[in-house]
């Protein structure tokens, strides 16, 4: 999916989370809102999920007008910053958790449910961890879990919040992985929003380097390291 | 000379020395002795002074008989309905940011601040007969001071912050992303509240709930203005305890007392093997 970000200002209070800011991220592609704490990329990503609404401007969806669009009707698959499983339910019922809570109408039948998460629990590489809580599991299990979840309600999109933070460096690596061969099998539009240029610069195809509630400089990987737009991202980059 | 293979005893840095030890747990032991048990026994001591017949025989009396009545529907009616405002005023206090909210909080406290007395003089001076509502309703033939309301009011002034208090720092701690989580998944907000919030919650929730009842049941000051202390009518176990001891009949009122202590060692006991039985999902909601 196409998605166009036209204008978008965000204000809390008396404080500007976002600058009026213009993106425009082309269908299938794997995105990296980058920036240190305070850049507005989180409030950026939250925007596009709904959970957050702007005070200006617009947002786009394959063209159509989605910015009056309710968190439930944006379907956007979103993975949190401390993953936000639900503590009380097993792997299992986190998974099938956005297909339950589905009108009776469009709600798939049980057997066909437990034949979805068991193919989600196939695709994370954690076919057995159904019955666990998630208290149970380690921290780059539950990163897997969360994007099963995510990845459950045939999500139109992909939303992640900083979402190798909580990890150490090795699993780190193994998920970057992990999520570049989710995004390439299924094809979703993704954003993640990351401070650790290193990994934005591995991920994503494109990225987007924010400062300030402004975008600083988008383009490709390389071109974004071969020809930093401002001093700013120059020197984010160096470090 | 010891060498390095011979027995070296391990202790956390946090660990007492035995002494120490010994003497905290003494000490935390005969605080609790002098200041709970033997209180708890005196009274069923007292109640069973002239045999458990004498004890059965007065809690048989009709006055008995209906005070334990009332202050069991007083509770049944006020600790669910503060349930359910606590509820509504930790979700609002913890799930929302708008102006006023710390004036909001302090509003829930006045209770624990302000004597149960002078709560229960406030709620005659509003609904009294002398006052402007109170007049009006008692006209219509719907007496709140002196009757049942009042007491509910009273009984719910008293109690209302038990459940809020419980649920916010547990829904601060909890945070909102779990609940966002189930929006983004296409969740409504009344299906997030009952899949997600409420579940997260129960436990300080039934704890709330559990202290709300224990105090509702014992609550004397603010009942006794509002209530009159009428026999049979509006006196409810406390007051009734009260009135037997002025008039010396000890029995009687040690009695009434022990059932009062009986109601809330159940409650205790109700939470105790609530959390036995459910200590693995305790556990997985804690470790998170």
């Amino acid at each position: 999916m196409h998605i166009e970000i036209d204008e978008i200002s965000k204000q809390f209070g008396t404080t500007a989370a976002l600058n009026p800011v213009s993106l425009s991220i082309p269908s299938g592609a794997l995105v990296a809102l980058l920036g240190p704490s305070g850049s507005g990329k989180t409030t950026l990503l939250r925007i596009l999920g709904g959970l957050e609404f702007p005070t200006s401007g617009r947002v786009r969806f394959d063209g159509q007008d989605a910015t009056g669009l309710t968190v439930q009707e944006r379907r956007a698959g979103f993975v949190f910053q401390s993953y936000a499983l639900f503590r009380h339910m097993t792997v299992f019922d986190n998974i099938a958790y956005g297909l339950n809570a589905r009108p009776r109408a469009s709600r798939p039948t049980k057997a066909e449910i437990v034949r979805r998460v068991t193919k989600l629990l196939e695709l994370i590489q954690l076919p057995d961890i159904g019955p666990r809580y998630p208290s149970q599991l380690s921290g780059g299990q539950r990163q897997r879990v969360a994007l099963a979840r995510a990845l459950a309600i045939e999500p139109r999109m992909l939303l992640l919040d900083e979402p190798f933070g909580a990890l150490d460096a090795k699993v780190r690596k193994e998920l970057r992985q992990g999520l570049r061969d989710i995004h390439d099998t299924t094809g979703l539009t993704t954003v993640f929003v990351t401070h650790d240029q290193e990994e934005a610069m591995q991920l994503a195809d494109l990225v987007v380097v924010m400062s300030m509630g402004r975008i600083e400089q988008i383009g490709k990987p390389q071109d974004i390291q071969a020809r930093p737009a401002t001093p700013f991202v120059r020197e984010f980059i160096a470090a | 000379m010891s060498d390095a293979s011979s027995p070296v005893p391990f202790h956390s840095a946090t660990e007492e020395a035995p002494v120490a030890r010994w003497l905290l747990i003494g000490l935390a032991f005969a605080g609790l002795s002098i200041l709970v048990f033997a209180p708890l026994i005196a009274v069923f001591v007292e109640a069973l002074a002239d045999g458990v017949a004498a004890s059965l025989k007065s809690l048989a009396s009709p006055d008995a008989g209906h005070a334990i009545r009332l202050t069991l529907t007083i509770a049944a009616i006020s600790v669910p309905l503060n349930a359910v405002f606590g509820i509504a005023a930790a979700w609002f206090i913890t799930k929302f940011d708008f102006r006023g909210k710390a004036f909001l909080i302090t509003l829930i406290d006045l209770p624990f601040s302000v004597s149960p007395v002078v709560a229960g003089l406030c709620i005659v001076l509003m609904f009294g007969a002398n006052s402007l509502v109170g007049g009006w309703l008692v006209g219509h033939g719907y007496p709140i001071v002196f009757a049942m309301p009042g007491i509910i009011l009273a009984t719910m002034f008293v109690t209302f912050p038990f459940v809020a208090r419980e649920l916010i720092p547990v829904m601060i701690e909890q945070g909102r992303a779990e609940e966002e989580a189930a929006l983004t998944l296409g969740a409504s907000g009344w299906r997030t509240f009952w899949t997600v919030t409420l579940p997260n919650i129960r436990w300080a929730l039934l704890y709330g709930v559990l202290l709300c009842n224990a105090r509702a049941m014992g609550e004397f000051g603010a009942v006794s203005v509002v209530s009159g202390k009428i026999r049979g009518h509006t006196a409810t176990m406390p007051t009734t305890i009260e009135m037997l001891y002025q008039e010396y009949l000890s029995v009687a009122a040690f009695s009434v007392a022990a059932v009062l202590a009986l109601l809330a060692l159940l409650t205790l006991l109700l939470k105790t093997a609530l959390e036995i039985r459910h200590a693995d999902q305790l556990a997985a909601t804690h470790r998170h």
